[in-house]
This record gives structure tokens, sequence and C-alpha cells, in this order.
């Protein structure tokens, strides 16, 4: 059912390709940067800090978020391209499983976006946050976690879109919402009730809420994490079996 | 031995009935044809045979593997061109040919050297690392075949292989598939509305609103027609008609603004005919029988309607000469 070659190869491919688009990269890297030190700066007068650090230091955890939210959202979204430029039949009428080609797409999928997440923590001394060696591990592996469950996401939804007018309504109704509603900018615990309970089956915010254990330790909320970090792990550790299982399955129907 | 067989294979989109109960088996060794007009129902006939449709009904076998209960042994036996190229342009013509080659799990120690044969065929060796951003269509192709023939498939499908390109290129494309198929000993199943190209084919099936109206050898198929066939305008094509029938005592049939008319030996008839006819001819126009009049014959409707208009300069010159004559 799992087969490694054809797993290697399009993974090895993906990567090819991520590496030649230099203007994918940019993209990606480009939209917390602009929040961080635009957005960032601009908050950071208006809100005196409360409990000592600056509303730069409070975005950082949801900044990651949004990097692994983009990037693996545009990685699950080739399978689109490829089935629209053709290549996708290349893959169809191998002798391979439609498991591995999923597998392929959410592992490749994953390391893209960690590896985004990692450049991103190269600002981190520009921020004037003190990171431990222990700290960027953990972040790392948070990342890994996140990533594959919205990679997954994505790879679900791409094998629905039948076409590139459907992305659009996927990035203003699903994506953006997802990063509004997630804790990334702002403390959700002040949204209505109806909104509160939308943070709550957001995937993204139990990733991010992750991430705010690992860098904003010794915060409570409303600016620190809200749920005990085991549940943030296992949450998203279940939704990525469901996700990727779904995945798997919807990509197995064909005409 | 037959490589391919299908049995009363239907395929339905909603109300549209694309294949139409179609039967048909091809033998090792053997190159197919499908030719048809657009929407005819080749392509779908292909997607089901690669796996990629499933039949509404009937049965569909290659190397004696059923198409919907054993997809893997199916695919691992066929090689595939699609109508669209299915190449990843972001990546190089080596890149595209390894990706193919992890997929069928070609033999490690095989596949660089099976990669650089394949190039070499197809006349690409030297575009090895180029990406295929920058090949032109004919280039595409052959790599496409290339790729195709990469994990030794027993048969190659190719839909379309010439489409869009130019009559050069098209030669080429032919003279590889010719080498090839003799050097890797493969059945070939191809689909095409090119009437020339339907020629190089061992039997054709010709395909209408899904179903197929005639399958034979070209040759075979060329007997159904009688004789050569007369393509003749005029200033008033029903009064040349009546004159023809009472002259020649030759019944013609009016399409597409001008008459057809069968004879035999048509290039001494031409001469006879136009000196007879008290009305001014536009243009006159020989054929050979190809499998267009066979198409015509058997549907009533010509595969395409420019089909003429390859020999319309030699149509004009032959008018031109005959004024000149006449004066
Ligand atoms: N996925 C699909 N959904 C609905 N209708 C389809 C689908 N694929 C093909 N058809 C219809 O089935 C019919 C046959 O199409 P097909 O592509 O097999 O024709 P074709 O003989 O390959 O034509 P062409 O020479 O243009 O390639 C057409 O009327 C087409 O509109
Ligand atoms: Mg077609």
């Amino acid at each position: 059912m799992i087969q490694f070659r054809p797993i290697y190869v399009i993974c090895l491919r993906e990567f090819k390709k991520f590496f030649r688009e230099k203007s994918r990269l940019l993209g990606t890297l480009a939209r917390p940067v602009l929040w961080l030190f635009v957005v960032g700066n601009g908050m950071n007068s208006l809100i005196r800090p409360q409990v000592g650090f600056s509303y730069l230091q409070f975005i950082f955890p949801g900044m990651i978020g949004m990097t692994i939210l983009f990037s693996s959202i545009f990685s699950s979204i080739s399978i689109v391209w490829d089935r629209e430029f053709g290549f996708m039949k290349e893959m169809l009428v191998a002798p391979i499983s439609r498991v591995s080609i999923v597998i392929g797409k959410a592992i490749s999928g994953t390391f893209i976006s960690v590896a985004q997440a990692v450049i991103i923590m190269v600002l981190i001394p520009f921020l004037g946050i003190h990171l431990t060696v222990l700290q960027f591990i953990e972040v790392v592996l948070v990342s890994i976690l996140v990533s594959f469950c919205i990679t997954s996401l994505g790879i679900l939804i791409a094998a629905r879109l039948t076409s590139f007018d459907g992305f659009n309504i996927i990035m203003n109704f699903l994506v953006m919402p997802m990063l509004f509603l997630s804790g990334a900018m702002y403390p959700v615990t002040s949204l209505p009730t109806a909104l509160r309970y939308l943070t709550h089956v957001n995937p993204l915010t139990y990733g991010i809420d992750a991430f705010k254990h690992v860098l904003l330790r010794n915060s409570a909320p409303p600016l620190g994490p809200e749920f005990p970090l085991a549940v943030d792990l296992l949450v998203v550790t279940i939704l990525a079996f469901i996700m990727i299982i779904l995945a798997a399955l919807s990509f197995r129907q064909k005409e | 031995m037959s490589i391919i067989s299908v049995n009363n294979l239907t395929k339905k989109f909603k109300t549209l009935t694309a294949v139409d109960g179609v039967s048909f088996s091809v033998n090792e060794g053997e190159v197919f044809g499908f030719l048809g007009p657009n929407g005819a129902g080749k392509t779908t006939t292909i997607n089901i045979l690669c796996t990629l449709h499933l039949p509404t009904g009937g049965e569909a076998s290659i190397a004696g593997y059923d198409c919907v209960k054993r997809p893997d042994e199916v695919r691992s036996s066929i090689g595939l061109i699609f109508q669209d190229t299915t190449l990843d342009t972001g990546l190089t013509a080596y890149e595209n040919l390894k990706f193919h080659a992890y997929l069928y799990n070609l033999d490690r120690k095989l596949t660089e050297k099976r990669i650089d044969e394949m190039l070499s065929v197809v006349e690409l060796t030297n575009r090895k690392h180029d990406l295929i951003k920058n090949f032109s269509g004919g280039m595409k192709r052959r790599l496409e075949i290339a790729r195709g023939l990469l994990h030794y498939p027993r048969v190659l499908f190719l839909d379309e292989p010439t489409l869009g390109l130019d009559p050069q290129t098209r030669n080429t494309i032919w003279d590889f598939i010719t080498t090839l198929r003799k050097q890797e000993k493969i059945t070939v199943f191809m689909t095409t509305h090119y009437m020339e190209e339907a020629e190089n084919c061992d039997r054709i099936a010709i395909m209408d609103h899904g179903k197929i109206i005639a399958l034979d050898t070209p040759e075979n198929l060329k007997r159904l027609v009688h004789g050569d066939t007369i393509h003749l305008v005029t200033e008033d094509n029903e009064k040349a008609c009546a004159e023809i029938a009472k002259t020649f005592d030759i019944l013609c049939h009016a399409e597409n603004g001008g008459l057809f008319i069968e004879t035999e030996k048509g290039e001494e008839f031409i001469p006879r005919l136009i000196h007879s006819l008290s009305i001014q001819v536009k243009s006159v126009n020989l054929r050979k029988p190809t499998l267009n009049d066979v198409f015509l014959k058997l549907t009533g409707r010509t595969i395409r309607d420019d089909v003429l208009s390859d020999d319309k300069e030699v149509t004009r010159e032959f008018v031109r000469s005959h004024r000149r004559a006449q004066r």
C-alpha cells in the first residue's frame, strides 16, 4: 500500500521545485516579516506592555503559525496545479497507490513548512527575544506536527477542488478565518461566544497555543497559552491523523 | 494473440454516452488506430483502458489483466502519451524521466542507462539537463514518447501524438514511432484525426458518436469507396450536376458548396469534364481515395471541415492555367 520509492521521488520533486521558485519562498516569508516589523511595531507603540513583554513578542508564536499555515496550504494546493497542467495524470496512471501520492505530498509539504518556520526564527535576535537551544528544538518538533496536520487538511481540500476558481474561496473563507480565529494576532479569550466556539474547532488554535507554551512559557491567559500543552499536542496529533486518512480516502475516488 | 480486448464497453457521463458498446481486439505487435472526429469518444476509451476512468458497462483487458479488477498490473504493462502534455515544465528532461523510473520501480542500476538510451533515440541527449519550459512542442512530444517507453511497456498508447505540430515535426515523430516499434517490439494503440497518419496503421477502427462504424486495414477500408473523387465548384452547381448527369451518365452529390463526382482515372476525366460544361468552373480538385472518403461514405460527413485546405493551392493553380488555355 505504501511504496517508499514513489514517496521519495514525489518529495524530491517538490523540494527541487520549491528551491527553484524563489518567488514562492519570498512570498511566504514576506508576510510574517511585514506583520512583525510594520504592524507589530505600530501596535507596539499603541499597546503598553502589561506583563513584561511587547506586542512583537506576543505575536511571534502566531507568526510561526501563520508561516506554517500559508506554506502548508500552498504546498497542498500544488495538487490543483498538477491536475490543471496534466502532471497528475502521470502519477495517476503509474502503478503506485493513491495513498503513496497523498503521503508523498504530505511529507514534502511538511518539510517545506518546517524549513520556513526555521527561517522565520532567524529573525528572533531582531525582536529582543532570547531562545535556548531546547526551545528551538521544541519549536521545530511542534512545527512538524502542525505542518503535517494543515498540509493534510490542504490535500483534503485540493482533492475536491476542480479548478483554480475554488482557490480564492478557500483563501477567503477558510485560510483567513483560520488565521484570525487562532489567537495569532490578538488574544481570543475576549471574543463573543459564537466566535470563541469557532476558535475551538480551529486546528491552528492548538498549534499556536503549543508555540506559546514554548515561547511565552511563564505568562498566563489572555496573552499566554490557553490550554495545557498536552491537550494542544493531543488535539493536533489526532486531527493530523483524521485529516491524512480523509485526504487519502478522497483521493481514491474516481469517475 | 490479442493483447488488448474490449467487449461491449460503455461510458456514460450523466446523460451523454461517450462510448457506446464498443468491442474490438488488438493483436500483439500491431499498430492499431482509432480514427474519428472531435468528441467521438477516442480519449474516453483510452482513459478507461489506462484505468483513469471506470467504465459504465462492458469489459476491457490488457495483457490478460482486467482494467477494473487489476489496475496495477495493467498500469505496469502500458506506456502513455496523452493528448495534452503531462510533463512537469519546472523540471529538466532528466528529472522528468527519473521521476517516471522511480514511479515504475525501474531497476536502480538500469535507470541511468535506460534514460540515456531513450534520450538518444529521440535525439534529446544534448538537452538532458534543460528545463522543459524551454522546450518546443515537438521536443516535448519526443520526450513524452521516450518517457512512455522508459519502463518497457508492452502496449504504448498515443492519443493524438502529433496534434498541433507542423507537418515536418509530425513526420519526425512518426519516424521515431516506427523505429521504436521495431526496436522495442511493442504494440501501438493510437488515436488521430489526421487521415495521412491513420494510413500508417495496420488496422483502423473508425469511430463516430461513441460507436465503431468500421474496422479493417486501410486498404480494405478504401475499397469501400470506388475509384477517384473529383471535387468541383462552379458558378451554378445544380445546373452543372444536371449537365454532368446528361453527358456522362454519372451521379454527383452536392456537399460543402461543391460537387463530389466518383470516377475511375480522374486525371483523364477532368479535361473532358471541364470542356463539356457550359458553366464557368471555379475550382476543381482530384483526390485519390483516402480514409476521409471512407468516413464520408459511412457517415455522410467529412471528418474535418478544412480537409481540403492542403490542396487549395494546387486547385487555384489548375484553374488559373486552365483559364489561360481557354483564352
Ligand atoms: N469528464 C467528462 N465529463 C463529461 N463529459 C465528458 C468527459 N470527458 C469527455 N466527455 C465527453 O465525452 C465525449 C467524448 O469525448 P472524448 O474526449 O473521448 O472525444 P475524442 O474522440 O477524444 O475527441 P478529440 O478528437 O476532440 O480528442 C465528448 O462529447 C466529451 O464532451
Ligand atoms: Mg481526444
